[in-house]
């Protein structure tokens, strides 16, 4: 498969190389042709700047990047054949919404009924075939999101570039939209990079996620993988709603298994055949790690380990449940409308094939459920 | 719709009418003035009763000025002429160079831009007085003193700073990002500066022009020290009107109404914009 687009131990910093802000740090990514990838993490992750390094609009501090292999970091952005819808939609306001999409095309020299095919066809996907005739400030925020949208997807370019594409629509058409923006990428072969700090939308549209924070990359793996497997203490708990809850362990190797010590006395015994040979081995070179365990995963068990809730909250389709373990808090998930009040004491019980166990230092996964023997 | 009482209605437009006045007054009274003989306005108690006559206009025009001492040649029109080609070609001139600065100063922030935007600014807040007595010198050996060039160039320390910090606010407000979206859909950075970023600053360049126009029509210092008869404005013009054998009143009065007229006909013309360059464009900065 082609790349299209190859990011190569790219820096970037924000005022003098090597002592302004560091954004960006040593960032290299390979993204094949036909794949949609996701850049996700909370403000300030470098996700944007990385974006706009590509679109030519950030100057790149150190490293290469080329599309469709073709070195492009030192050119002007006309030059780099990409296509991106901006967070601030960013329509030409003397235009109205059939004209900014249709602009687009201008420079491909398009016939006018080839232009007008395109941009119907656009308007008909996002649903804004009836304000194709309005101006950009006589319609709504929802409405021009999805114009500067179609104006980026209407393009035939290298690589389309999405910056928080769905961020002012309304939750059911975001839905709606998804599926069919994902198909239309799909269908046309497009190649797709879109930031978002929703993990919902990275999870439905993309095929890879690339996890960042601090401007590191810190996990570039399909969604499935990224829940399942994270690769560290961030992607762990960054990834997953509710969060994963986490507990500072030590482990103790005995001689009929493995126990994690939990703080108020608690434990977690495990039997010596429970973990995988290196992985047990990975587990007692240290004292302290760090073992982290999602929501959903959390059973009740009347014999388990005892919690007192402190806060139940029905959520319409699941509940909620909050309880002191641990001297630390736990949420657990329940699928059914759970009655319980605060101060109930409760038993909770965590399987070895749900836990995940993070080097306390570094926050490196030691190891997933999954991996159990 | 807000509640207001009679009583409130009737007191604001008293308070309105008192400002009116206030500022309305003497542009009245000496409209008034450039209808009569200095007899007429010199006359104690004054009154608005009098015989109009068109003298005052007429000396103007013809430019010979009848006095007690004698005939008197003044080329007022001259003048009045002087002052259009000086403040059109000073503005034309800041919008040159002004405009694409300002863009700069908004979109790209280099190693002492905000020192250099800094400096243009504190041209205006520089007594002219201060600057005018080293550039006299400077002029005379540059031979620069008493040319159209050389006045148009001191206008640019009243036309530039103003035109660049108004203009630049107006690009400010302007989201970079849809200048973005226009390079990345093909176009060179000059075609998004002329196609995008200029036309959606129309209207603050439009009242920064404007305002500039005004200042400049309205400078007197510099074109007194550094034109002679053949090359001032008309503000230094009307000081032909002190004479020897007496100020001619009735004459400065008409030629202070032919020389606002202009200026007041572009700034009524153009108060909308005015206003909004002056509020938007100025506090931002």
């Amino acid at each position: 498969m082609t790349t299209i687009l190859s990011i190569q131990n790219v820096d970037k910093f924000y005022g003098p190389i090597d002592r302004g802000v560091h954004a960006v740090r040593q960032l290299s990514i390979d993204i094949p042709k036909g794949e949609i990838v996701a850049l996700l993490g909370s403000s300030g992750c470098g996700k944007t700047s990385t974006l706009r390094m590509i679109a030519g609009f950030e100057e790149v501090s150190r490293g290469a990047i080329a599309i469709a292999g073709r070195p492009v970091h030192m050119l002007a952005p006309v030059k780099r054949n990409v296509a991106m819808a901006f967070e601030g939609y960013s329509l030409y306001p003397p235009l109205t919404v059939r004209e900014n999409i249709g602009f687009a095309l201008k420079a491909s020299r398009l016939g006018k009924a080839a232009v007008e095919k395109k941009v119907a066809e656009i308007a008909g996907l996002l649903e804004i075939e009836d304000i194709l005739d309005r101006y950009p400030s006589s319609i709504s925020g929802g409405q021009q999101q999805r114009a500067s949208l179609g104006r980026a997807l209407v393009r035939d370019a290298d690589l389309h570039l999405l910056d928080e594409p769905m961020g002012q629509l309304e939750p059911q058409l975001r839905a709606v939209l998804r599926g069919r923006i994902k198909h239309f990428i799909k269908e046309r072969g497009l190649t797709a990079i879109l930031v978002t700090h929703d993990q919902t939308e990275a999870n439905a549209l993309a095929d890879r996620i690339a996890v960042m924070e601090g401007g590191v990359l810190q996990q570039f793996d399909a969604p499935q993988t990224i829940k399942e497997r994270p690769a560290n203490l961030f992607t762990g708990t960054f990834v997953g709603e509710p969060p994963m809850n986490v507990f500072e362990a030590f482990v103790t190797g005995e001689s009929d298994g493995i126990k994690l010590r939990l703080p108020d006395g608690l434990a977690l015994d495990y039997e010596q055949g429970a973990f995988a040979r290196d992985v047990r081995d990975a587990l007692l070179r240290r004292q302290r790690v760090v073992i982290g365990i999602r929501p959903y995963a959390v059973r009740r068990a009347r014999d388990g380990m005892p919690a007192t809730v402190s806060a139940n909250q029905w959520l319409g389709d699941q509940t909620h449940i909050a309880a002191d373990f641990a001297g630390g808090s736990l949420v657990l998930v329940e699928h059914d409308r759970t009655r319980l009040e605060r101060g109930e004491r409760i038993g909770i019980r965590i399987d070895p094939q749900n836990l995940h166990v993070f080097d306390a230092g570094s926050g490196a996964a030691i190891s997933h459920g999954a991996e159990l023997a | 719709m807000e509640h207001t009482s009679t009583l409130e209605r009737v007191l604001r437009g008293a308070a309105l009418a008192l400002v009116v006045i206030f500022f309305m007054f003497p542009l009245f009274w000496i409209f008034m003035m450039s209808f009569q003989t200095n007899e007429t306005i010199l006359r104690i108690p004054p009154s608005i009763v009098f015989e109009p006559t068109l003298s005052n206009y007429a000396a103007l025009i013809t430019g010979r000025l009848e006095t007690a001492a004698g005939t008197l040649e003044i080329n007022f029109l001259r003048t009045l002429w002087n002052s259009v080609f000086l403040s059109v070609t000073s503005v034309a001139v800041a919008l040159l160079l002004g405009v694409p600065a300002a863009y700069a100063f908004a979109r790209h922030k280099f190693r002492g831009s905000e020192d250099i935007a800094f400096t243009l600014l504190s041209f205006r807040f520089a007594p002219p007085l201060l600057v005018l007595l080293p550039l006299t010198i400077y002029f005379q050996q540059l031979g620069l003193s008493n040319t159209y060039f050389g006045l148009v160039w001191v206008y640019q320390l009243i036309c530039l700073p103003l035109i660049l910090w108004i203009v630049r606010g107006y690009f400010e407000d302007i989201s970079a990002d849809v200048e973005y979206a226009y390079r990345i859909a093909g176009h060179s950075w000059f075609a998004t500066f002329r196609k995008i970023a200029l036309p959606l600053a129309g209207p603050g360049i439009a009242a920064a022009g404007l305002l500039a126009f005004i200042f400049a029509w309205n400078n007197f210092v510099f074109a007194l020290v550094l034109a002679s008869a053949d090359k001032q404005p008309v503000t230094v013009g009307a000081l032909a009107f002190v004479t020897a054998s007496g100020i001619q009143y009735g004459q400065i009065a008409a030629a202070i109404v032919l020389s606002i007229t202009p200026t007041l006909a572009l700034a009524l013309y153009a108060q909308r914009y005015l206003v909004e360059g002056l509020s938007l464009g100025a506090v931002k900065g």
